[in-house]
Protein backbone atom coordinates (compact mmCIF):
# COMPACT_ATOMS: atom_id res chain seq x y z
CA UNK A 1 0.00 0.00 0.00
CA UNK A 2 1.39 3.75 -0.76
CA UNK A 3 2.33 6.12 1.43
CA UNK A 4 -0.52 8.54 0.03
CA UNK A 5 -3.12 5.31 0.65
CA UNK A 6 -2.27 4.52 3.90
CA UNK A 7 -2.29 8.50 4.63
CA UNK A 8 -5.92 8.75 3.51
CA UNK A 9 -6.97 5.74 5.11
CA UNK A 10 -5.73 6.76 8.75
CA UNK A 11 -7.77 10.25 7.81
CA UNK A 12 -11.03 8.03 7.07
CA UNK A 13 -10.81 6.26 9.64
CA UNK A 14 -9.84 9.59 12.56
CA UNK A 15 -13.05 11.40 10.13
CA UNK A 16 -15.11 8.21 11.32
CA UNK A 17 -14.09 7.78 15.24
CA UNK A 18 -14.44 11.37 15.62
CA UNK A 19 -18.24 11.42 13.89
CA UNK A 20 -18.41 8.49 16.19
CA UNK A 21 -17.85 10.49 19.30
CA UNK A 22 -20.03 13.81 18.22
CA UNK A 23 -23.16 11.45 18.04
CA UNK A 24 -22.66 8.64 20.70
CA UNK A 25 -20.34 10.06 23.30
CA UNK A 26 -20.49 13.29 23.62
CA UNK A 27 -23.41 14.31 26.38
CA UNK A 28 -26.91 15.95 24.85
CA UNK A 29 -27.52 19.74 25.50
CA UNK A 30 -29.35 20.54 28.08
CA UNK A 31 -30.96 23.61 26.14
CA UNK A 32 -30.49 22.83 22.57
CA UNK A 33 -30.76 18.60 22.51
CA UNK A 34 -29.63 16.78 19.79
CA UNK A 35 -28.94 19.98 16.81
CA UNK A 36 -26.79 21.02 18.96
CA UNK A 37 -23.82 18.08 17.80
CA UNK A 38 -23.25 20.20 14.49
CA UNK A 39 -21.01 22.12 16.40
CA UNK A 40 -18.09 19.94 16.46
CA UNK A 41 -18.22 19.59 12.73
CA UNK A 42 -18.83 23.55 12.41
CA UNK A 43 -16.49 24.74 14.80
CA UNK A 44 -13.73 22.07 14.12
CA UNK A 45 -14.25 23.03 10.42
CA UNK A 46 -13.98 26.94 11.21
CA UNK A 47 -10.41 26.70 13.18
CA UNK A 48 -9.34 24.34 10.55
CA UNK A 49 -10.18 26.85 7.71
CA UNK A 50 -8.80 29.11 9.55
CA UNK A 51 -5.17 27.39 10.07
CA UNK A 52 -5.32 26.64 5.87
CA UNK A 53 -5.29 30.62 5.62
CA UNK A 54 -2.84 30.98 8.19
CA UNK A 55 -0.48 28.58 6.04
CA UNK A 56 -1.48 30.74 3.21
CA UNK A 57 -0.10 33.81 4.81
CA UNK A 58 2.95 32.42 5.70
CA UNK A 59 3.62 31.41 2.35
CA UNK A 60 2.70 34.87 1.21
CA UNK A 61 5.10 36.00 3.20
CA UNK A 62 7.91 33.89 2.25
CA UNK A 63 7.16 34.40 -1.18
CA UNK A 64 7.92 38.15 -1.23
CA UNK A 65 10.77 37.81 1.01
CA UNK A 66 12.51 34.59 -0.95
CA UNK A 67 10.37 34.75 -4.07
CA UNK A 68 10.72 31.10 -5.26
CA UNK A 69 7.89 29.12 -6.82
CA UNK A 70 7.17 26.68 -4.10
CA UNK A 71 6.08 29.36 -1.41
CA UNK A 72 3.48 30.49 -4.46
CA UNK A 73 2.20 26.79 -4.74
CA UNK A 74 1.43 25.85 -0.75
CA UNK A 75 -0.35 29.65 -0.93
CA UNK A 76 -2.70 29.12 -3.43
CA UNK A 77 -3.04 25.15 -1.86
CA UNK A 78 -4.12 26.31 1.32
CA UNK A 79 -6.01 29.06 0.43
CA UNK A 80 -8.10 26.80 -2.15
CA UNK A 81 -8.35 24.03 0.91
CA UNK A 82 -9.11 26.45 3.66
CA UNK A 83 -11.87 28.15 1.37
CA UNK A 84 -13.12 24.68 0.83
CA UNK A 85 -13.44 24.37 5.09
CA UNK A 86 -15.21 27.83 5.13
CA UNK A 87 -17.87 27.03 2.71
CA UNK A 88 -18.77 23.85 5.14
CA UNK A 89 -18.99 26.47 8.07
CA UNK A 90 -21.56 28.75 5.79
CA UNK A 91 -23.29 26.03 4.57
CA UNK A 92 -23.25 24.07 8.00
CA UNK A 93 -24.10 27.53 10.13
CA UNK A 94 -27.28 28.38 8.58
CA UNK A 95 -28.72 24.60 9.06
CA UNK A 96 -28.33 24.83 12.66
CA UNK A 97 -29.04 28.28 12.69
CA UNK A 98 -32.48 27.64 11.83
CA UNK A 99 -34.15 25.38 14.29
CA UNK A 100 -32.48 27.17 17.13
CA UNK A 101 -32.64 31.02 15.88
CA UNK A 102 -35.66 30.60 14.07
CA UNK A 103 -33.78 32.15 10.81
CA UNK A 104 -31.22 30.63 8.44
CA UNK A 105 -28.30 33.97 8.40
CA UNK A 106 -28.49 37.51 9.98
CA UNK A 107 -25.90 40.17 9.17
CA UNK A 108 -24.14 40.39 12.56
CA UNK A 109 -20.89 40.93 13.00
CA UNK A 110 -19.10 36.82 13.13
CA UNK A 111 -21.27 35.61 10.42
CA UNK A 112 -20.86 39.05 8.41
CA UNK A 113 -17.12 38.84 9.19
CA UNK A 114 -16.80 35.27 8.12
CA UNK A 115 -18.80 35.81 5.00
CA UNK A 116 -16.24 38.81 3.71
CA UNK A 117 -13.34 35.98 4.22
CA UNK A 118 -14.77 33.72 2.30
CA UNK A 119 -15.36 36.20 -0.73
CA UNK A 120 -11.67 37.54 -0.10
CA UNK A 121 -9.81 34.23 -0.49
CA UNK A 122 -12.54 33.29 -3.89
CA UNK A 123 -11.01 36.90 -4.79
CA UNK A 124 -7.72 35.62 -4.21
CA UNK A 125 -8.33 32.86 -6.62
CA UNK A 126 -9.96 34.73 -9.39
CA UNK A 127 -7.22 37.05 -9.34
CA UNK A 128 -4.90 34.59 -10.24
CA UNK A 129 -6.77 33.39 -13.10
CA UNK A 130 -6.34 37.02 -14.89
CA UNK A 131 -2.52 37.24 -14.74
CA UNK A 132 -1.00 35.09 -16.88
CA UNK A 133 2.68 35.67 -16.17
CA UNK A 134 3.88 33.36 -13.57
CA UNK A 135 6.15 35.95 -11.45
CA UNK A 136 3.87 38.57 -11.88
CA UNK A 137 0.80 36.56 -10.59
CA UNK A 138 2.73 34.80 -8.28
CA UNK A 139 3.82 38.56 -6.31
CA UNK A 140 0.36 40.15 -6.93
CA UNK A 141 -1.48 37.09 -5.60
CA UNK A 142 0.82 37.09 -2.38
CA UNK A 143 0.19 40.46 -1.76
CA UNK A 144 -3.19 40.00 -1.86
CA UNK A 145 -3.18 37.07 0.54
CA UNK A 146 -1.51 39.23 2.97
CA UNK A 147 -4.29 41.97 3.03
CA UNK A 148 -7.02 39.12 2.64
CA UNK A 149 -5.56 37.59 6.42
CA UNK A 150 -5.94 40.98 8.10
CA UNK A 151 -10.22 39.44 7.69
CA UNK A 152 -9.09 36.67 10.05
CA UNK A 153 -8.22 38.30 13.33
CA UNK A 154 -11.59 40.05 12.72
CA UNK A 155 -13.47 36.93 12.35
CA UNK A 156 -11.87 35.85 15.89
CA UNK A 157 -12.62 39.09 17.64
CA UNK A 158 -15.79 39.61 16.43
CA UNK A 159 -17.58 37.54 19.10
CA UNK A 160 -15.77 39.19 21.52
CA UNK A 161 -15.93 42.99 20.40
CA UNK A 162 -19.37 43.20 19.65
CA UNK A 163 -22.82 41.96 20.92
CA UNK A 164 -23.98 39.77 18.17
CA UNK A 165 -26.59 36.97 17.29
CA UNK A 166 -23.78 34.08 17.06
CA UNK A 167 -23.44 32.15 20.08
CA UNK A 168 -19.97 34.33 22.73
CA UNK A 169 -16.61 32.11 22.07
CA UNK A 170 -16.51 28.15 24.09
CA UNK A 171 -12.69 29.10 24.08
CA UNK A 172 -10.79 31.92 25.69
CA UNK A 173 -14.62 33.15 26.64
CA UNK A 174 -15.80 35.26 29.49
CA UNK A 175 -16.05 33.27 32.76
CA UNK A 176 -19.16 30.85 33.21
CA UNK A 177 -18.64 30.30 29.14
CA UNK A 178 -17.64 27.43 27.95
CA UNK A 179 -18.47 23.43 27.24
CA UNK A 180 -18.19 20.33 29.54
CA UNK A 181 -14.70 18.53 29.62
CA UNK A 182 -16.49 15.58 27.78
CA UNK A 183 -17.72 17.85 24.67
CA UNK A 184 -14.16 19.80 24.54
CA UNK A 185 -12.33 16.39 23.93
CA UNK A 186 -14.96 15.78 21.39
CA UNK A 187 -14.32 18.92 20.29
CA UNK A 188 -10.62 18.49 20.03
CA UNK A 189 -10.33 15.57 18.43
CA UNK A 190 -13.12 16.35 15.67
CA UNK A 191 -10.50 19.35 15.26
CA UNK A 192 -7.32 16.86 15.63
CA UNK A 193 -9.12 14.65 12.20
CA UNK A 194 -9.89 17.45 10.42
CA UNK A 195 -6.47 18.61 10.48
CA UNK A 196 -5.49 15.24 9.12
CA UNK A 197 -7.89 16.08 6.22
CA UNK A 198 -6.70 19.30 6.08
CA UNK A 199 -2.84 17.98 5.08
CA UNK A 200 -3.81 15.24 3.17
CA UNK A 201 -6.15 17.67 0.92
CA UNK A 202 -3.38 20.31 1.08
CA UNK A 203 -1.12 17.69 -0.03
CA UNK A 204 -2.50 16.75 -3.27
CA UNK A 205 -3.58 20.31 -4.21
CA UNK A 206 0.39 21.02 -3.88
CA UNK A 207 1.05 18.10 -5.72
CA UNK A 208 -1.20 19.66 -8.51
CA UNK A 209 0.14 23.01 -8.32
CA UNK A 210 4.01 21.66 -8.91
CA UNK A 211 2.55 19.98 -11.72
CA UNK A 212 1.52 23.27 -13.22
CA UNK A 213 5.21 24.63 -12.67
CA UNK A 214 6.73 22.12 -14.51
CA UNK A 215 3.93 22.70 -17.26
CA UNK A 216 4.39 26.34 -17.33
CA UNK A 217 8.49 25.03 -17.73
CA UNK A 218 7.52 23.40 -20.54
CA UNK A 219 5.22 25.66 -22.34
CA UNK A 220 8.32 28.04 -22.20
CA UNK A 221 11.08 25.62 -23.46
CA UNK A 222 9.00 25.04 -26.36
CA UNK A 223 8.45 28.57 -26.89
CA UNK A 224 11.93 29.13 -26.98
CA UNK A 225 12.60 26.21 -28.94
CA UNK B 1 -34.98 12.84 18.37
CA UNK B 2 -36.04 16.21 17.04
CA UNK B 3 -33.31 17.99 14.42
CA UNK B 4 -32.43 14.75 13.48
CA UNK B 5 -32.86 15.58 10.00
CA UNK B 6 -31.02 18.45 10.08
CA UNK B 7 -28.13 17.13 11.93
CA UNK B 8 -28.06 14.34 9.38
CA UNK B 9 -28.40 17.29 6.51
CA UNK B 10 -25.21 19.07 7.84
CA UNK B 11 -23.40 16.16 8.00
CA UNK B 12 -24.08 15.03 4.54
CA UNK B 13 -23.32 18.17 2.63
CA UNK B 14 -19.92 18.61 4.30
CA UNK B 15 -18.91 15.30 3.36
CA UNK B 16 -20.03 15.96 -0.13
CA UNK B 17 -18.17 19.17 0.03
CA UNK B 18 -15.02 17.47 0.85
CA UNK B 19 -15.22 14.71 -1.47
CA UNK B 20 -16.19 17.16 -4.60
CA UNK B 21 -13.00 19.19 -3.63
CA UNK B 22 -10.90 15.50 -3.62
CA UNK B 23 -12.51 14.35 -6.60
CA UNK B 24 -11.80 18.12 -8.49
CA UNK B 25 -8.14 17.59 -7.26
CA UNK B 26 -7.68 14.36 -8.80
CA UNK B 27 -9.43 15.26 -12.45
CA UNK B 28 -7.42 17.95 -12.64
CA UNK B 29 -4.56 16.35 -12.35
CA UNK B 30 -5.08 13.27 -14.52
CA UNK B 31 -5.82 16.11 -16.84
CA UNK B 32 -2.66 18.07 -16.05
CA UNK B 33 -0.64 14.43 -16.44
CA UNK B 34 -1.75 13.82 -19.84
CA UNK B 35 -1.31 17.75 -20.73
CA UNK B 36 2.86 16.81 -19.50
CA UNK B 37 3.08 14.12 -21.83
CA UNK B 38 1.79 15.87 -24.95
CA UNK B 39 4.26 18.32 -24.52
CA UNK B 40 6.90 16.24 -23.19
CA UNK B 41 6.26 14.24 -26.50
CA UNK B 42 6.22 17.33 -28.86
CA UNK B 43 9.29 18.70 -27.09
CA UNK B 44 11.15 15.34 -27.87
CA UNK B 45 9.80 15.95 -31.73
CA UNK B 46 10.84 18.65 -31.99
CA UNK B 47 14.53 18.45 -30.60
Amino acid sequence: MTKNALGALMVVLLLGVAAYASFFIAPTDAKQGLIYRILFLHVASAWTGLTGFFICFIANLLYVWRRQPRWDWLGVSAAETGLVFTTVVLVTGPIWAHPVWGIWWTWDARLTSTFVLWLLYVAYLLLRTLIEEPDRRALLSALFGIFAFVDVPLVFGSIRWWRTQHPQPIIMGEPGSGLDPLMYKVLFFTWFAMLGLLILLLRQRYQLEAMRGDLDMIQRDLETA
Amino acid sequence: MKNLDSVFAAYMCAWAIFFVFYLTIARRTSALREDIERLKNSQHRSK
